[in-house]
């Protein structure tokens, strides 16, 4: 059930889960570069407003026109995923849809809408409207596809710790209790800032790194020197706050999904001073024996920092998979119950649901009832867990946990190295260092260097998300619904029929895309 | 306010939203004529250009319809889109090919070639409207799935890999919502929403680009277009009022009513005031591009080719009204022809309370959303689209 999806079985929720993931993946390859491209956009805007040089209205005007090319394929990528929780997961939908339908619903009437209006002026209006308005326009487009973040990633953060609900067992299922517990979860703004930030690393590596074309090949000199100043500001501020943000996002992972934290660290067994793992020999392609091996093999770590990091604390107390599994007490004397004691628990929480909606049906009395509920509501925490057949299911596939988060922060040291050294040679500063560097005039290998790092950042960035979702599982909604509960009642023909003409739909689209950019870069911008 | 009030005011909000949607479908019925209206390659890309000014808001208000009614009625969202799913993934796909194609069909780079994108936006344009006209049909017409929450929790079945077990809505066949199709009344509306859409792309057109040759080819299609949009729609809005309803009563128990459409309209005159003034308004505004210049009452705005606007503001009264004629008055808006006490009403398909009325200040929010969606497309529009501006400007 964990697999890594490599042998896909015939089950639809095998399926289901392919195709979520392959049309979340493509989305996300278009989402970040919306939001950064929309920053640095709106910075050239704005300096032509400033000072009316129309130097920086082309140069607007060019960035815009790559953000429209890559922003249709956004929205193309995105609709699907809005009614596919609808689709494949209806289940999930009615289960939790209480509370995860609002934030798709305010995400559309308050963000998509902004979006769709501001885009087309944006586009349209260069001579229509006002240079003010025009102005505003380029910012509220980037403003409403960061408030669409916001609220789907309010509805994500949900997934990952539900907060502000309470299961109804008459309407069999769980209803919103806090709407601003929803809306300002600590795991939401966490996730958001994180989430976005690092959105912006996408558009300043673009962004240098079509300049640094231009530079290598001798054109467009004063467009790339200022583009790559601004992206390099921004690229430097973003990276930073990635990982800045990304220490947050790693203790609420601690404190909410500690197994999560387990499979990205390949920690079989934890305790207290517990090491950083830097790497470690890990198959990517099968689930390591974490039962019999007491860690991961050939494992070079940095001494206490799980623990610092999980708990602000070095000698923090740090559960791996098998503590989690069977069971723990941490030094403060607070006790984790075993998987399968919380299988148990789920079970007769089921049951006690099951009996408690036959007893209303015959119209049994209210002590009955209450005794019934007394039951579920003891053990409601667990209800999850009911659904589960041997406790192995609670672990997700740790390799790609593993792998894909050393890709994301490894690659995001390298992007604070990179703008940090961008910064620094675009403005010769310190001059002592880099006052012989001019930008336009280096070795052709600088400039391939970023160009290389387009596609590193994305990988990071889909790692990012990799690690999120799949580290998640078996779990659609953390504890409280795996995946195998969650979904329709589709066969998986019809599934995996959507699914290759998902992927053959969106790899054609991108493949064109990516040759409509490279065509407009060559191009180059349109002086008017 | 009363959890049933909100259920009825957020019925109302979706309602005008799928009313909303309708009349920006009229981006997709001027696609499916671009080129007959075009005539050219020049002409029939200003029709593309003057469409793809406005495309993102038809999609935009498909996403909100759709979540709006996840929000709303978390319980239609599971069961119509879990169900009938070959219905929707067709009707997406083709949304997916329309929000591609106007941005790369004659941009350098694109090695499909633009008849390809084009193909795309007329593919959408026909069975866009044609789809989402089936689906609002099955409102009426019912649908075939089974609700039984009781699957939820046979933990046994689930935890022995018996996962389609636990689905508490079911498509009753395999089919997954292409079963609507055989329904012959479910495709004449999506067939009366194809010509309405039609209509109002050509209204859209004769008023958007400044072309007397597009607007004169406009004029001849639009009777083409009108002509079929009136008799099916009439055909349809007849068999609607003498049709049987899917009623409840207090008990939530659901049956089977005579003339429950037509008794609705009687229950509830506004509606029927409202669906009126629709019908006259949509017959308006295609007589007044018709008989424009011929009869001078259709003369009293101060030039012509305004005839989007009576036909626009109509088509979103007549829709509100049937939608609303659907839920309102204890009707079983999502009807089950498989089992009929699995049909779906506003009270049992609804979001908490608290949902209910959290969403309700957020559509406080709406009326400052359409003003700025005015704001914006007028100074859009403030120049009606020429040949001249797919030169000089940000063109597709």
């Amino acid at each position: 059930m964990n697999d890594l999806l490599l042998n896909i079985d015939e089950s639809f929720v095998d399926w289901a889960r392919a195709q979520f993931a392959l049309t979340a993946i493509y989305h996300w390859l278009f989402v970040p570069l919306t939001l950064g491209l929309a920053v640095i956009m709106g910075i050239c805007e704005t300096r032509w407003y400033q000072t009316r040089d129309t130097f920086w209205r082309d140069t607007a005007m060019f960035w815009q026109r790559l953000f429209g090319i890559n922003f249709a394929m956004g929205v193309a990528t995105g609709i699907i995923l809005e009614f596919e929780f609808g689709t494949n997961w209806s289940n999930y939908s009615w289960f939790v849809g209480d509370i995860f339908g609002a934030p798709l619903a305010i995400e559309g009437i308050v963000a998509f809408f902004m979006e769709s209006t501001f885009v087309a002026v944006m586009y349209f209006g260069w001579k229509k409207v006002s240079p003010g308005f025009h102005l505003a326009s380029t910012w509220l487009t980037g403003l409403g596809a960061t408030i669409s973040a916001w609220w789907i990633l309010v509805a994500n953060a949900w997934m990952q710790c539900p907060v502000g609900c309470e299961f109804n067992p008459d309407t069999m299922r769980n209803e919103m209790t806090s709407f601003l517990d929803v809306a300002l979860s600590p795991f939401a703004v966490g996730k958001f800032c994180h989430t976005v930030i690092s959105s912006w690393i996408i558009g300043a590596v673009f962004v240098a790194a079509v300049s640094c074309w231009y530079l290598w090949k001798k054109r467009e000199e004063r467009l790339a020197k200022e583009s790559i100043k601004i992206a390099a500001w921004v690229g430097l501020f973003a990276s930073l706050g990635a990982g800045a943000t990304g220490h947050v996002a790693g203790q609420q992972v601690a404190q909410s999904q500690p197994m999560k934290l387990a499979a990205m660290e390949a920690l079989y067994n934890g305790g207290t001073d517990q090491g950083l793992t830097a790497v470690a020999l890990i198959s990517p392609f099968s689930q390591p024996d974490y039962i019999n091996e007491p860690s991961a093999p050939l494992k070079i770590e940095m001494p206490y920092f799980l623990s610092m990091m999980a708990t602000n604390d070095f000698h923090g107390f740090v559960p791996g998979i098998n503590d989690i599994l069977n069971g723990y007490t941490t030094p403060e004397g607070k006790t984790e119950p075993s998987v399968d004691e919380k299988i148990s628990r789920g079970r007769q929480a089921i049951n006690a649901l099951s009996a408690y909606r036959k007893a209303k049906k015959e119209g049994a009395d209210e002590a009955t009832l209450n005794d019934q509920l007394t039951i579920l509501n003891k053990n409601m925490q667990y209800f999850g867990y009911g659904f589960m057949k041997d406790k192995h299911q609670a672990v997700p596939f740790i390799p790609v946990n593993f792998w894909a988060f050393r890709i994301m922060v490894g690659l995001g040291c390298i992007f604070i190295l990179f703008f940090a050294v961008l910064l620094a040679v675009s403005y010769q500063y310190p001059k002592q260092l880099f006052a012989k560097y001019d930008i336009a005039a280096l070795p052709a290998w600088h400039y391939i260097i970023a160009i290389i790092l387009v596609p590193l950042a994305y990988i990071a960035s889909e790692s990012g998300w990799i690690v999120a979702e799949l580290g998640r599982q078996p779990w659609t909604i953390q504890d409280m619904l795996p995946t195998w509960v969650g979904v329709s009642n589709i066969d998986s023909t019809s599934v995996a029929v959507t699914f290759f003409l998902f992927l053959f739909l969106f790899t054609l689209m991108l493949a064109v895309e990516i040759n409509i950019l490279l065509k407009q870069i060559k191009k180059g911008p349109e002086r008017h | 306010m009363t959890y049933s009030f909100l259920q009825h005011y957020w019925c109302f909000i979706v309602a005008l939203l799928g009313a909303l949607l309708v009349f920006l479908l009229f981006v997709q019925g001027a696609n499916s004529l671009a080129k007959s209206l075009g005539g050219t390659e020049e002409g029939r890309r200003l029709v593309y250009n003057s469409t793809g000014r406005k495309w993102e808001f038809t999609f935009t208000t498909l996403v909100t319809f759709g979540g709006a009614f996840f929000a709303s009625f978390p319980l239609f969202y599971s069961t119509s889109f879990g169900g009938a799913y070959w219905l929707w993934m067709i009707i997406l796909f083709t949304f997916v090919v329309q929000a591609v194609s106007y941005e790369f069909q004659n941009k350098l780079g694109n090695f499909l070639g633009p008849r390809v994108f084009q193909f795309g936006l007329t593919l959408n344009g026909i069975l866009g409207p044609l789809l989402l006209g089936g689906a609002v049909a099955t409102f009426f017409e019912g649908s075939n799935f089974i609700i039984n929450k009781e699957n939820f929790i046979d933990a046994d079945s689930i935890s022995n890999g018996q996962w389609s077990m636990a689905v508490i809505s079911q498509w009753a066949n395999d089919s997954h919502g292409l079963d609507a199709l055989l329904n012959p009344w479910v495709v004449v509306f999506g067939l009366a929403v194809v010509f309405l859409a039609q209509v109002l792309g050509i209204l859209y057109i004769i008023n958007n680009v400044a072309d007397e040759e597009i607007r004169s080819r406009g004029r001849k299609r639009l009777i083409g277009a009108a002509v079929p949009f009136v008799v099916l729609f009439v055909a349809y809005l007849v068999h609607l009022m003498l049709k049987d309803g899917f009623a409840y009563g207090e008990d939530g128990v659901i049956y089977m009513e005579p003339y429950k459409y037509f008794n609705n309209l009687i229950d509830m005159p506004n509606i029927l005031v409202v669906l009126i003034m629709g019908i006259v308004l949509v017959l308006w505004g295609i007589a007044s591009e018709v008989f424009a210049g011929k009869f001078s009452i259709f003369n009293f705005q101060c030039s012509m080719h305004e005839g989007i606007w009576p036909a626009g503001v109509g088509t979103v009264l007549t829709v509100l009204a049937l939608l609303l004629c659907s839920a309102w008055n204890n009707t079983a808006y999502y009807p089950s022809t498989a089992d009929l006490q699995s049909s779906l009403t506003l009270a049992n398909s609804c979001a908490s309370e608290t949902t209910l009325r959290t969403m309700f200040y957020v559509s406080l929010l709406v009326p400052f959303v359409l003003a700025y969606i005015i704001y914006a497309w007028r100074a859009i529009d403030n120049k009606k689209l020429d040949k001249e501006e797919l030169y000089s400007d940000h063109a597709y």
